[in-house]
């Protein structure tokens, strides 16, 4: 009995949500490891003027379509630009259009979900256009966007990020609908607390684990989706070197000198399997209900 | 049954309307002068003028949006900017292809990713099921287009077992067409098998963990029959589903997989499309692709009373 006692402060002084991040990590090593990636392109991405390279966008026929060597270490493409300071470069914008498309449609999605959730008239009306634009296919959505846009990183941003945005409403509403019904949020209503303060107080503070981890998933999908659109010339403007933009321009060139393709294709493969691996980890340490599910 | 058909029927309407005023007004709420943009750079002021009045701009939005809906009715999909042709004779032209293409992916997904998600189940926490996940977290993470070329490169260029690109008509032969067929629809059904497999076994899982399951194994059923007579049934509808689900991103997938395979399709033709800013086309391939996606969903609503008795309308 008296060693139960001694042994129960240790028990508590680790708090709960602490122990399960331990335990997601233990059973995930794979989330530290996708950590790790995606910390060393952002650094990379961020430092990529110190990482030996030059212009990537400097032109030189003499030294078109050189193989990957000491001096050229990813070769040079048609133009005769360095593929790795492209590559290196490229990493900028996938990763800007992955977080931005994360964190715009996760706040959008949270406003619009939480109005809806709480509020029936409006629920009616936004769940009808959400049900529209969740039927158009998001790559043509985006698509049809840009066609009648000027190429720029802000409109793929914006999108992208419309494309995404019903999802997270739909994930907001259904939490909202649930946690509307909780006894806690009953009693905060039922003493007198209004629907803004309900929200903010005692419904927003529990969507934020689950949002934190679609926001991974939504940052997956953005990078991949923003490949795919400078890859079909619908993304991305071609003066920017974007790891979608150099497959499309070695598209004609791959049977020869695969490299081009091989260099950034391994990158953004790499980067998205990167978050989703972060994305898995968290969904366990933060979403155990949902982990359970998967 | 046929009262719920109806109603459903009637249901998707003001989703398709939802759609059409969308992909319609986006000409209107994209920030500066849509007909400038299509027109391009190098455009002189009658271009411009000249896509105007073709794409009705000049006129009011309302009574635009209305004989625009009332020609659709009548299967109107508009004309091509660039060709001056019929948008669904342009459709018709390049259908094929991409049927071919997406039924060859949904069987090969359907054949391949459940009885992997059945397996992985079974097997839970064994290497077999470490596998089925790992695999299907690379499927998520992999583009389709680096799928596509690391297939090629593969089994095209170092093997030399498939042809590189281009599509055979079914009608010039059945071998001739799968050669042609199997990696691009390989490459496109990845994601879609990563998703299939991962929810079917997720299904599996819980179905396989009720009472029913034991009592099954207590009267002596073979594993086959426990897993596809009783829990593979019970599971059905979360799988089927997601199937539907899914087409969604076999649809995105299939603009990207015809442009690497050089499949004259309807997504290569949205893909040139884009090139020449054509939006009449992708306006219509827009609407087409969505139309699809909602009606087979419907579809997968309605088998869940074939898949589950317990479920009636």
């Amino acid at each position: 009995m008296a060693a139960a006692a001694e042994a129960l402060p240790a028990v508590h002084s680790v708090s709960p949500t602490r122990q399960r991040f331990k335990d997601a990590l233990r059973r995930h090593p794979t989330a530290i490891l996708g950590a790790a990636v995606l910390a060393a392109m952002i650094g990379a991405a961020l430092a990529a003027p110190w990482l030996g390279t030059v212009d990537p966008q400097a032109v030189s026929p003499v030294k078109r379509l050189h193989d990957p060597s000491v001096a050229y270490w990813f070769g040079t493409d048609m133009l005769g630009r360095d593929v790795y300071s492209r590559v290196l470069y490229g990493a900028r914008v996938s990763l800007t259009v992955g977080l931005a498309v994360a964190i715009l449609s996760t706040l959008a999605g949270l406003a619009i979900g939480l109005a809806t959730g709480f509020i029936r008239w409006v629920d009616a009306v936004v769940m009808r256009v959400m049900d529209g634009l969740m039927s158009i296919p998001p790559v043509l959505l985006a698509i049809a966007l840009m066609a009648l846009t000027k190429a720029s990183i802000g409109n793929v941003i914006f999108a992208i990020t419309l494309t995404e945005v019903p999802r997270v409403v739909r994930l907001v509403r259904s939490l909202v609908l649930g946690l509307r019904e909780q006894p806690f949020v009953e009693a905060a209503i039922a003493a007198g607390t209004g629907t803004a303060r309900t929200l903010v107080r005692h419904i927003l503070p529990n969507t934020v684990a689950p949002l934190v981890v679609q926001a991974t998933y939504l940052c997956a999908s953005a990078m991949i989706t923003e490949a795919i659109l400078s890859f079909i010339g619908a993304g991305t403007p071609l003066n920017i070197p974007s790891w979608g933009n150099i497959m499309a321009e070695a598209r004609s060139l791959f049977q020869l000198k695969p490299y081009l393709i091989f260099f950034p294709g391994a990158c953004l493969s790499l980067t998205v399997l990167a978050v989703n691996l972060l994305g898995d980890g968290l969904r366990d340490a933060l979403d155990p209900r949902l982990a359970r599910r998967m | 049954m046929l009262a719920y058909l109806v109603k459903r029927l009637l249901a998707t309407i003001p989703v398709m309307g939802v759609v059409a005023l969308f992909v319609f007004s986006l000409l209107y709420i994209t920030p500066g002068d849509p007909a400038a943009v299509i027109a391009g750079d190098i455009a002189t002021a009658e271009d411009i003028a000249h896509i105007r009045a073709k794409l009705g701009l000049d006129e009011p939005y309302l009574v635009r949006f209305g004989t625009w809906c009332w020609a659709l009715a009548h299967g109107d999909l508009g004309v091509s900017i660039f060709t001056n042709l019929p948008v669904a004779q342009l459709i018709a032209q390049r259908i094929e292809p991409t049927v071919a293409l997406t039924l060859c992916t949904l069987v090969i997904t359907v054949l391949i990713a459940v009885p992997l998600g059945v397996i992985a189940a079974w097997r839970a926490s064994t290497w077999i099921d470490r596998a089925v996940m790992a695999f299907s977290v690379l499927g998520f993470s992999l583009p389709v287009f680096v799928i596509a070329y690391l297939l090629i490169m593969v089994f095209s260029i170092q093997l030399e077992w498939l042809p590189v690109q281009g599509f055979v008509s079914i009608r010039e032969g059945w071998r001739p067409f799968l050669q042609h067929m199997i990696l691009p629809a390989a490459a496109l059904g990845t994601v879609y098998m990563a998703l299939v497999a991962r929810i079917t076994r997720a299904a599996m899982l819980e179905v396989l963990a009720q009472d029913y399951i034991r009592t099954a194994q207590a009267k002596g059923l073979s594993s086959r029959d426990v897993l596809v007579g009783h829990a593979l049934r019970n599971a059905a509808v979360p799988i089927v589903t997601v199937i539907g689900i899914g087409i969604a991103l076999l649809i995105s997938g299939v603009v990207v997989t015809e442009t690497v395979f050089a499949i004259p399709g309807i997504g290569r033709l949205t893909v040139d499309a884009i090139l020449r800013r054509d939006y009449p086309i992708i306006q219509a391939v827009t609407l087409l692709f969505s139309a699809v996606y909602v009606l087979i969903n419907l579809a997968v609503d309605l088998s869940y009373t074939l898949l589950d008795p317990r479920i009636r309308y």
